[in-house]
């Protein structure tokens, strides 16, 4: 094989708190496509952003095109032939079609833009990738995909030796992607090594010829698309985390009569009509891969996206979800995947937090007493063995962990019926995930019902009572009972494909 | 405008059909902003005796210049998504400068790079504080308002009258075009620097990125845009338009007064929104903000023609169309 175009090493990249990157190597070769692939949070977007010098290594070294290199800032990594086209078109729809694709290097004449030769050139650059619309219409005017094209026209205008495509698929049909794919190869055969990331496995079975895996912000490996199955590639992005975690024992409590029935519920474009039953005291682990339907679901079942179809039961009621309101009014608490932007206020003492959702819960008019108060935030700081142990620290310095803590917390002082959590063990260490893991099986104990959301299928098979399974924005199966394995799962994941699907796997109940 | 969701093996279809939509989407605020020019002239033209005369659309120009050099320093600003609320007291701190600075004697030609320096440096500060500390554009301009209006008072709180020879000829000399039309000088000043503006955002790359910091600013610097150079830029060239502006002003009174050209900025802005530019940035054009100019202007001519209503029916007048013209863009962003 020819010499990698760029040879990443022992990359580090950390922000407060966060080891986003841990010592990742990664190479990219000329006239290659390769697909980056990882679950959220696996560090697929720092990697990237490392390469093009928005955020700077703690470590390692880049080596681009022969030399070593250290870009400060995309402009940089422009200039030097590493482009980027992101998930969201960053264009400006104000203006033509060939303004944005040479903006910042129209060609002039005695000092002025040379229209003409502008939309020339532009006609020229469409054209080696194949896109005939007219370079002098607005570019408001076309369609998402296509100004995702045009995207593409101007980060090759630059003679880019290499282009990074970050998501560029997710809200693209098929035909679009199908489009963009054969000017992916066109690009590729003259070359260009491009780099892909995206959470359609399909699309990355189709389209690329290698692949890097990135988990919790290290290396997992390189390998060769056409060499790598399906499960091996579900496996390596979810992972196995085996024996680290003491065996948590529960399912021994028979969960009563249904608390929560959603039927047929679903929203266009959003997940498909599923049947979910959730009981008292039982945790429903729901299992996918991103971009699956998982978060979906919750946002569904806490009112946060409306419904267009089906209904939600709640102790045999049907209750209207109008917003999250009417779902916390009901009793359903919805701790999100988000944490920094959806949960907790990190401007606020950890005290405060929890007040703040008392608060909310009992009303304006019904003040928190200062001694209620004091006593729920020392009783749930010991709960949740929150550290530092002091109700005054403001939470943004808290670890991550501490911070999904908080946040659990913040909902626990409700006191829900219904604890929905996504992801809440995401990016926090092994100790803190143990803590919560085992909280969560506490409560059920206690008569709550769970609908716990993980992107780890060792921890869902391990703490679930039952395992939905999300596929492509639909329910594919549920798996009843304690004799659920993470193959089979997995194997429910990785879907229909070709590429090796365990015998024995579809022995579930598939729905 | 999603309705163009031809799959790219038909380029044909989409060509046409692009090339049909755009031009009206584009231009429909200028061109209703002209309909409404054309609308008003020609009722005054059918209601009063001599309106429709070359001379009443010459002193259009005439009683208006310093506002159109406003208007267009203002339509940059606009453009980016910002906004100058110190034009009118740059305007009135530059009479006073000039006024002050030709009784003490200074050569007129200094006393007019004086005037266009210290507007400049004024955008320029205002500029870069936006920028630096991420301030909103409203605020630091604000802050510039009160500034200069407090800076005319410090010179004098009296109206100084100018009565250099320099300054007085430029005044009252006119030019005579065909058909015994005159224009003053300050006309020709006023429509060469719409001419410049016209270039500069057309034909450099500085105006362009103009027009792609209002369209999307994070785009453009992703873009590797010198997104910096233009957001400061702007303010520069709208301070050097309002001292610009501010001459012409003092041309057109003949002395500096510290109250002159109160509220002059909403003039301004109400002639660029009139013209249909989006406030919100990245749509409009300077054309579009001479036409919402002139459109005021024929509105106090019609008013002054009819004698008996008071000039604040200008203002409630000037308030309707804003609201229509708005809402015209409301229509016309909706529909795209």
């Amino acid at each position: 094989m020819t010499e990698p175009v760029v040879d990443m090493r022992g990359i580090s990249v950390e922000f407060p708190g966060v080891k986003a990157l841990q010592e990742v190597d990664f190479r990219l070769f000329p006239g290659e496509v390769h697909a980056l692939m990882g679950e959220n949070g696996a560090g697929k977007s720092t990697l990237i952003k490392a390469l093009t010098g928005v955020h700077p290594l703690a470590a390692g070294g880049i080596h681009y095109a022969g030399g070593s290199v250290s870009f400060g800032g995309p402009a940089q990594a422009q200039a030097a032939g590493i482009s980027t086209v992101y998930q969201e078109v960053n264009l400006c729809v104000n203006l033509t079609v060939a303004e944005n694709i040479l903006l910042g290097r129209e060609p002039r004449k005695f000092g002025r833009i040379d229209g003409k030769a502008m939309r020339a050139r532009a006609a020229e650059l469409l054209e080696r990738i194949g896109l005939h619309i007219d370079p002098g219409s607005v570019l408001e005017s076309h369609p998402i995909a296509v100004q995702q094209l045009v995207a593409i026209a101007r980060a090759v205008a630059v003679d880019a030796r290499v282009l990074v495509l970050d998501e560029p698929t997710s809200s693209l049909d098929a035909d679009e992607v199908a489009e963009l794919f054969r000017i992916i190869r066109v690009l590729r055969d003259e070359g260009v090594a491009v780099l892909f990331v995206s959470h359609f496995l399909e699309q990355v079975y189709e389209i690329s010829d290698r692949m890097t895996v990135l988990r919790n912000g290290r290396l997992v490996g390189e390998y060769t698309t056409s060499e790598f199955s399906r499960i091996e590639l579900v496996s390596a992005m979810l992972g196995r985390e085996m024996g680290v975690l003491e065996e948590i024992e529960r399912r021994s409590g028979t969960p009563g009569e249904p608390w929560l029935k959603a039927e047929g519920l679903g929203r266009k474009g959003s997940v498909a009509p599923f049947d979910l039953e959730i009981r008292a005291g039982e945790v429903v682990g729901l299992a996918g891969l991103l971009g699956s339907g998982r978060t979906e679901v919750a946002r569904l079942l806490f009112g946060a996206d409306k419904a267009d179809s089906g209904r939600v039961l709640v102790g045999g009621k049907v209750v209207h979800l109008r917003g999250p309101r009417s779902a916390i009014e009901a009793g359903i608490a919805f701790s999100s995947e988000d944490r920094k932007a959806e949960g907790v206020v990190a401007d606020l003492s950890v005290r405060d937090n929890l007040i703040l959702a008392l608060q909310a819960a009992r009303g304006w008019m019904r003040p928190v007493p200062r001694k209620l108060a004091d006593e729920l935030v020392a009783k749930y700081m010991e709960m949740l063995d929150i550290r530092p142990a002091n109700p005054e620290a403001v939470v943004g310095t808290l670890s991550g962990g501490n911070q999904q803590k908080v946040l659990l917390a913040r909902w626990l002082v409700t006191e829900p019926k219904l604890l929905i959590l996504d992801e809440p063990t995401r990016g926090i260490d092994v100790g803190a995930k143990a803590q919560i893991q085992k909280l969560v099986a506490d409560l059920a104990a206690e008569g709550m019902a769970v609908l716990f959301i993980s992107a780890e299928l060792e921890e869902v098979v391990r703490i679930a009572d039952r395992v939905v399974v999300m596929r492509d924005r639909q329910k594919v199966a549920e798996l009843d009972g304690g004799a659920v394995g993470v193959d089979d799962v997995m194997a429910l994941i990785a879907g229909g494909g070709d590429h090796g699907l365990d015998k024995g796997a579809q022995k579930a109940v598939v729905s | 405008m999603k309705t163009v969701t031809v799959a790219p093996e038909a380029p044909s279809s989409r060509k046409s059909s692009g090339a049909r939509m755009k031009v009206p989407t584009r231009f429909l605020p200028v061109i209703a902003t002209f309909v409404v020019f054309v609308a008003t002239f020609g009722v005054g033209s059918v209601r009063y005796e001599g309106f429709a005369s070359g001379q009443v659309m010459a002193n259009l120009f005439i009683d208006n210049a310093f506002l159109i050099v406003l208007a267009v320093g203002m339509t940059f600003v606009i453009l980016t998504g910002g906004i100058d609320l110190s034009v009118g007291s740059v305007v009135a701190l530059s009479t006073m400068i000039a006024a002050a600075m030709l009784r003490a004697g200074w050569p007129a030609w200094l006393t007019v790079v004086v005037v266009l320096a210290v507007g400049s440096g004024l955008g320029l500060a205002m500029g870069w504080i936006i920028h630096r500390f991420g301030v909103q554009p409203f605020i630091v301009t604000l802050a510039g308002m009160f500034l200069a209006r407090g800076l005319c008072f410090v010179i004098s709180v009296e109206s100084v009258s100018i009565k250099d020879p320099t300054f007085r000829d430029l005044a009252t000399g006119s030019i005579e075009l065909p058909g015994g039309v005159t224009i003053t000088y300050g006309v020709v000043i006023a429509l060469l620097a719409v001419v410049a503006a016209v270039y500069v955002l057309h034909l450099t790359r500085f105006g362009r990125t103009v027009y792609a910091v209002g369209g999307s600013e994070s785009s453009a610097r992703l873009m590797g845009l010198s997104t910096t150079r233009v957001k400061i830029g702007v303010y520069v060239i709208s301070g050097f338009c309002s001292a610009l502006g501010g001459l012409l002003f003092s041309l057109y009174m003949l002395s500096g007064y510290s109250l002159h050209a109160v509220g002059m900025e909403l003039d301004a802005i109400a002639a660029v929104v009139v013209g249909g530019s989006l406030l919100s940035g990245g749509v409009g054009f300077v054309i579009g903000s001479v036409v919402g100019v002139l459109v005021l202007g024929t509105i106090q001519t019609l008013i002054s023609f009819e004698g008996t209503l008071s000039s604040w029916w200008t203002k409630i007048v000037i308030g309707g169309l804003l609201l229509a013209f708005i809402a015209l863009q409301r229509v016309i962003v909706r529909r795209s």
